[in-house]
């Protein structure tokens, strides 16, 4: 164990629960894994969870969450899984189940892979321990993530590793469900993501995340994503967590020169919920395309936080969130465009909308731009606002009742998102999940009626 | 019978009075033109018997095929067979034109009492009305009227119209923003839906959209009230004098 001189009291049940875990964890016979592992547990004790005095926490409070002490989920023996199975990508997909953070043979389906692809869990990667793994396991997040990072870093059991060779192209998708199944005492799952792309290879990595059970728990994932020259990645994420869940999401992304990430996140789930997003694009032309939504009702709370870092000349990135809001729910959006001194011609755009249903309701939105390059395109723009009523009166005179109106005018506010998403099956499971949340809103307002 | 009997109909928005005792009778399959200079009231009246937010109905009467209009949702109105063509058609982005058509003519038939379409049958009208009105099918699946042409929204407007089939269909400015092609297609489009069974009402400022699509009746609108009412020729006159011949100006009214 490092040497800790002060403890941050909400840390403290963790760093124990480290301490028993230890010996357990997977790669424990990896000395570079375990040194990791014990650093970060380490800082976690010191720091803490993150607070509202961190500039980029103003917004999202903790302290509720930081009142549950969360143990180690354990081993689901067999897992009943079947119910997952209308989350199924349509097509072919490689995929893998995860269940309380381990992988679940029983329900995956990895399937045939193309030469120069290795796909696997986590927990088998680590044990293998190939020579790849330790500098991309600690490139990015440690620097830069934060406290839950290193909490992810210390107790993950498992996760995806996906390496791609140079100028490999996975054609179907890989898909990654995440089930929490939550006991009567709280638990937390730590899920670690791995991709790392070599020159002028693609993939695209679809994750979603599910949870069981009315009881509370907290899923920390954490995505590390490496895309090389000229390569290309897309990485979608459903969030639905059951309604008692905690969400923390931390995706590291690093694009090399030419490369482009597409980021995706849709966000449905848990009282509570963060995203947050850092892409530093490395290399010349180089870009990325993040969007997402959170469609929110009830008391939950989500928090989509992003940060684009222009390093070199000639990057482009662009962003859009939109969220809709109901009851007394609320929503942040946190989005930092950086262009350092060399990045020249950058070309940013940034926008957030959002879209209150509900006068409870209520939307943050904290567009920041720190450009230090004078040749750059940068634009942002942010609006709160309720649906049209010009709109509403145009459906309406076609014969649409109100009510419907209505939901078919939420549904093209986010459908258009959704209808930019490149990759077929994984729109269409998006699509779905933007009909469900519909259909349970109108069932919500039949009742309140 | 008349299909549309307006009586002494007073109307404002906010606090300006737009309409001020207005008198029209519709007959069934008959075509009348409401002729108009700008602030004349023309839109107000549309969208009063289209039953939009916020246009309150202070004082008159008007009956739709013996029912009072002016009691019914505004989607009620849309069932029971009143159609508006708008001046300014709305753009919804995320929703395809032809998932709102849909959802449209199914929300009438159900309220009609009629089976709803499914999705081959109703591509089956969607295709067939289009092709009258020389809709592209890229049209319909695009997003409602989003980054359409001037001229593209409008035939959308009138494709809207023979979709739903409505009894009264009322056309607001339909010419305006219109080259002489599309205003050809259009008037094309209109002319072919015209019959006993249907009333048309064209809202313009313009004699032009009348040379193609030829109306029984000429009202001219100034000052909220139908000042003048007379046959095609009338437009005709209108056209050469100027709406200064009614010595009456919105403002002087």
């Amino acid at each position: 164990m490092a040497d800790v001189t002060t403890i941050d009291e909400a840390a403290a049940p963790y760093l124990a629960q480290f301490a028993v875990a230890e010996a357990s964890l997977p790669g424990a016979a990896a000395p570079w894994l375990g040194e990791l592992r014990r650093s970060a547990i380490g800082r976690f004790a010191e720091t803490g969870l993150p607070n509202a005095r961190m500039e980029d926490w103003r917004f999202t409070d903790l302290r509720r969450m930081a009142r549950t002490t969360f143990a180690d989920a354990q081993a689901e023996t067999a897992p009943d899984l079947d119910w997952i199975a209308p989350w199924h990508l349509d097509g072919p997909c490689h995929r893998l189940v995860f269940a309380n953070g381990r992988f679940v043979p029983r329900h995956s389906d990895i399937g045939t892979l193309p030469p120069g692809v290795r796909l696997q869990p986590l927990a088998d990667a680590v044990s293998e321990d190939p020579g790849f793994l330790e500098p991309e396991f600690t490139r990015g997040s440690a620097r830069v993530g934060g406290s839950l990072v290193d909490l992810n870093t210390a107790m993950t059991r498992d996760g995806l590793v996906l390496r791609l060779d140079r100028g490999v192209a996975l054609d179907a998708p890989v898909q990654l469900i995440h089930v929490a199944i939550a006991p009567d005492d709280p638990v937390a799952l730590h899920p670690r993501v791995l991709v790392v792309a070599e020159d002028g290879s693609r993939a695209s990595v679809f994750e979603t995340y599910l949870g069981v059970g009315n009881r509370p728990y907290w899923t920390n994932a954490v995505a590390e994503i490496t895309v090389g020259r000229d390569a290309r990645i897309a990485h979608h994420k459903l969030q639905q967590e059951s309604a008692a869940g905690y969400h923390t999401g931390f995706n590291r992304v690093t694009v090399d020169q030419g490369g482009s990430y597409s980021g995706f996140v849709m966000s449905l789930g848990a009282r509570l919920a963060r995203t947050e997003i850092r892409v530093a694009l490395d290399g010349e032309h180089a870009s990325c395309r993040i969007d997402g939504t959170s469609l929110l009702h009830g008391r939950q709370h989500g928090d989509i936080t992003t940060e684009i870092d222009h390093r070199v000349a000639n990057g482009r990135s662009r962003q859009t969130f939109k969220n809709v809001l109901d009851g007394h729910s609320r929503s942040v959006f946190q989005g930092r465009v950086v262009v350092q001194r060399d990045a020249q011609k950058t070309d940013a755009g940034q926008s957030n909308r959002n879209l209150l249903l509900s006068p409870g309701a209520e939307a943050d939105s904290k567009p920041e731009l720190r450009i230090f390059a004078d040749d750059v395109k940068c634009s942002h723009g942010a609006t709160v606002g309720e649906l049209d009523k010009h709109s509403l009166f145009y459906l309406q005179s076609r014969g649409i009742g109100a009510d419907e109106a209505r939901g078919l005018l939420i549904e093209g506010f986010v459908a258009e998102l959704i209808d930019d998403v490149e990759q077929p099956a994984v729109a269409a499971q998006l699509r779905r999940a933007l009909d469900g949340w519909l259909a349970a809103a109108r069932e919500g307002a039949r009742q309140a009626a | 019978m008349s299909v549309l009997s307006i009586k002494g109909l007073h109307a404002k928005v906010g606090d300006r009075d737009i309409l001020r005792g207005l008198d029209l009778e519709i007959g069934a399959g008959e075509v009348h033109a409401i002729m108009g200079p700008n602030g004349s009231g023309k839109s107000t009246l549309s969208y009063v018997l289209a039953g939009r937010e916020g246009y309150e109905v202070t004082a008159g009467s008007v009956v739709y095929r013996g029912h009072d209009l002016l009691a019914m949702e505004t989607e009620e109105r849309a069932a029971q067979g009143v159609f508006l063509a708008m001046q300014y058609p709305v753009e919804i982005p995320g929703i395809s034109n032809i998932t709102f058509l849909k959802t449209a003519v199914n929300a009438v038939r159900r309220a009609r009492g009629d089976d709803e379409l499914d999705a081959l049958d109703f591509l089956k009208l969607a295709r067939e009305k289009g092709r009258m009105l020389e809709m592209d099918d890229t049209l319909l699946q695009r997003p409602v009227n989003v980054g359409f042409s001037g001229g593209e929204k409008k035939r959308n407007e009138i494709f809207q119209m023979a979709m739903l089939d409505p009894s009264l269909a009322i056309l607001d400015e339909t010419d305006s923003g219109l080259d002489i092609d599309a205003l050809k297609v259009v008037s094309d489009g209109v002319n072919a839906l015209r019959g006993p069974d249907r009333s048309i009402v064209l809202i313009t400022h313009y004699q032009r959209l009348l040379s193609y699509i030829v109306p029984d009746h000429v009202h001219v609108l100034s000052g909220g009230r139908i000042v003048a009412t007379g046959g095609k020729e009338l437009a005709i006159e209108l056209e050469e004098k100027g709406y200064a011949m009614f010595g009456d100006t919105p403002e002087a009214a």
